[in-house]
């Protein structure tokens, strides 16, 4: 984006991750770009094999270093990340950012209570007591609604329920005050009741901290529900961002469009068949040419020249929103003014 | 609701897993109480969704009616004739009328087969020879699924997931069925792809005349697919109703809860509808709560929900066939409220 952007806090540049495996190179990341500023919430949407994955674990370091190559920026509060050493890494992770997983059970240690585990970050990062440890963790369990915390520390992750282990990665991850904090699908192993209260916590901990939160997931209800930004992903590049207002509303790129249409809803009409996205997501060993939504784009024929299977659309962002299409804007409103009819009535 | 004949009728069914514990002569010390005391009925051709949070008892339901478990109370009928407690030979008939499509598609097919012979092995296993060859009429099935008859001999490592999912349905319209119980069909896919097989899945329906028992946590989803939908909480139905009367007029505060929990993909900053954010956790179905099992995280609860079960009836002001087990049933009728706004700027 342009150089006024310079002191967003977290801000990643044309990012590149690429895997060699047997088979060849993966481009699980091709070429990514976004910011994010602190107490804001960007949310990132994609279906399995996007990149949306990959792209976190790499801000935080933890991709295999042998078998990645990485290019591009990432920059967190001026400071590079891709470039940074292993033991400056360790630093930040945990205490400067953090991350909560899907899976809170295999992310958790059976073999170590939850307090120690909480603690054990903490002590980490602030040189703390066990003494000091214990009390901070059972502060967090407090926090993130635990029920009898100072009991509850002693716990072995198995004696949590699934809400409640989910709560306990997050006190762990917040433990530590991070101004950085990356969720990767945390609610989606959740039954709804308990992941209404999940979101409801990060909320809250966002206002109370003003922390900057990139929350990954596939579903565009819970993205409705707390993101202010979002970025679409597919095929391991970005082809719609902007606000959750714009994105929602009038979404600019097919997929996008295809995904909310694609998704039955509460009081829609129940007697049409739904409108899914034909085929499905692309090998990133060998990406289709061109757009790489284009071989399960109902509009792709009626850009002129097939241009869409040649020539791959440039992210063209103005004020933050844009879209990867190459859909004229009278053409977009032309066509998905149809679709927006159809669904809504 | 159900007619004269229902294909499926259940009453009082119910499962109890024992907990084994004990030294040196181990014996029973307690009950997983997973399906207590359900009856329902499906009619023919007719959808019936299962809804509930994991832990309720609607994949143990599912695996009841299909008698892949042996039921511990209560009754199964299926077309008139008890099927509760039926041996392997006495089954055997039925077995290829109720079939199953299983929410895992990676871990429901096995590996080492073709697809050709996945999708035969009903057949062989019931000795059907369908004119013109099981090879004929398996290629027929990939068709009728949407998959290129040519896959036949392919293995199911070479399919994407809803591929393989596709696979499982034909796998279990090989036999003609008259009922299927869907497992959870679509949680396992992308978003982009749940929407094609539950196409595949209403197609199917709609032209083969087949019954369903659709089990998921989708709410969404259900209300797509389902003509009835019954809510469980804890092995218990809470609510069951026609699919406008339980999405449209929610009796039951845990059915209201549950629809309000939903999120839904709208801009709009004010909610759609309010968002009842229950308490706590779902207890534990070895040592359920007395009474109404939802009272501990109800917010209407008395002390006469922790001394009496509510019945599962039609409660003043509902539809014929639509069933509440709540002493305090929902009035306000409103919710959740229709999103009249919604997408305006999209729309026009």
């Amino acid at each position: 984006m342009t150089s006024t952007d310079q002191q967003a806090f977290l801000s990643v540049r044309d990012l590149k991750v690429h895997f060699s495996t047997e088979d060849g190179i993966v481009k699980a990341v091709d070429g990514l770009t976004f910011d994010l500023e602190k107490g804001k919430t960007l949310g990132i949407v994609g279906e399995s094999g996007s990149g949306k994955s990959v792209t976190n674990l790499t801000i935080l370091g933890l991709h295999d270093r042998h078998r990645t190559a990485i290019d591009g920026e990432i920059l967190l509060d001026g400071k590079e990340l891709i470039t940074a050493r292993e033991s400056e890494l360790e630093k930040l992770r945990g205490n400067k950012m953090a991350m909560i997983f899907q899976d809170a059970l295999a992310s958790l240690s059976p073999y170590h209570t939850i307090g120690k585990q909480i603690g054990e970050t903490y002590r980490k990062h602030t040189g703390a007591s066990k003494q000091e440890a214990r009390a901070r963790a059972i502060e967090m369990l407090k926090r993130v609604g635990i029920p009898q915390p100072d009991m509850r520390v002693d716990d072995y992750p198995h004696q949590f329920s699934g809400g409640m282990r989910q709560r306990a990665m997050i006190a762990m991850a917040l433990v530590c005050d991070p101004e950085l904090l990356i969720a990767d699908e945390p609610t989606t192993a959740l039954d709804v009741t308990v992941q209404a209260q999940i979101m409801d916590l990060l909320k809250d901990l966002q206002q109370e901290f003003g922390t900057a939160i990139v929350f990954i997931t596939h579903d565009l209800g819970v993205i409705a529900d707390i993101a202010d930004d979002v970025l679409v992903m597919y095929g391991g590049r970005c082809v719609e961002r902007g606000t959750k207002q714009e994105v929602l509303r009038t979404p600019r790129h097919p997929y996008t469009l295809g995904l909310m249409n694609s998704m039955p809803t509460l009081d829609g009409p129940v007697d049409v068949p739904l409108s899914p996205i034909p085929g499905s997501p692309p090998s990133l060993l060998n990406p289709p040419s061109g757009c790489r939504f284009h071989p399960r784009c109902s509009f792709a024929e009626k850009v002129a020249g097939g241009l869409c299977s040649t020539e791959q659309p440039a992210l063209e962002v103005v004020g933050g929103r844009g879209s990867a299409c190459h859909l004229t804007p009278e053409q977009r409103q032309e066509f998905f003014a149809d679709f927006a009819v159809s669904r809504h009535n | 609701m159900s007619n004269a004949n229902p294909l499926l009728d259940v009453s009082g069914l119910t499962k109890h897993f024992p907990i084994k514990g004990g030294f040196p002569i181990r014996r029973t010390v307690g009950a997983v109480q997973a399906v207590d005391g359900l009856d329902f009925s499906v009619a023919e051709g007719e959808s019936l969704g299962l809804v509930g949070e994991s832990g309720c008892g609607k994949s143990t339901t599912g695996r009841l009616i299909t008698r892949l478990l042996e039921p511990t109370g209560g009754k199964i009928s299926y077309r008139g004739k008890d099927i509760t407690h039926a041996g392997r030979k006495q089954l055997a008939p039925i077995r290829s009328e109720i079939q199953m499509i299983f929410q895992d598609p990676y871990a429901s097919l096995n590996p080492r087969q073709t697809v050709g012979k996945i999708i035969s092995g009903p057949m062989e296993i019931n000795g059907i020879e369908p004119t013109g060859g099981r090879e004929k009429r398996v290629r027929e099935l990939l068709e009728i699924v949407g998959l290129n008859p040519e896959h036949y001999n392919r293995f199911p490592h070479e399919f994407s997931g809803g591929q393989r999912q596709r696979i499982g349905v034909a796998r279990a319209l090989a036999l003609e069925p008259k009922l299927i119980v869907a497992d959870e069909p679509v949680s396992a896919l992308d978003v982009s792809i749940q929407a094609q097989v539950v196409n595949l899945l209403q197609q199917v329906q709609k032209d083969l005349g087949i019954a369903f028992v659709f089990i998921a946590h989708d709410l969404a989803i259900v209300r797509h697919f389902s003509q009835r939908v019954a809510v469980m909480y804890l092995g218990k139905i809470v609510e069951i109703a026609d699919r406008d009367d339980l999405y449209g007029n929610p009796r039951h505060p845990y059915t209201r809860a549950l629809l309000s929990a939903v999120p839904e993909a709208t801009a709009d900053d004010v909610p759609a509808r309010e968002r009842i954010l229950l308490k706590g956790d779902v207890p534990s179905p070895i040592n359920p709560p007395s009474g109404c099992r939802f009272r501990t995280r109800c917010w209407k609860a008395t002390d006469k929900c922790a001394s009496e079960a509510p019945p599962l009836v039609q409660v003043e002001g509902n539809k014929p066939g639509h069933l509440t087990a709540c002493h305090y049933p929902e009035t306000d009728g409103t919710v959740p409220a229709p999103r009249l706004s919604k997408d305006p700027q999209a729309a026009a």
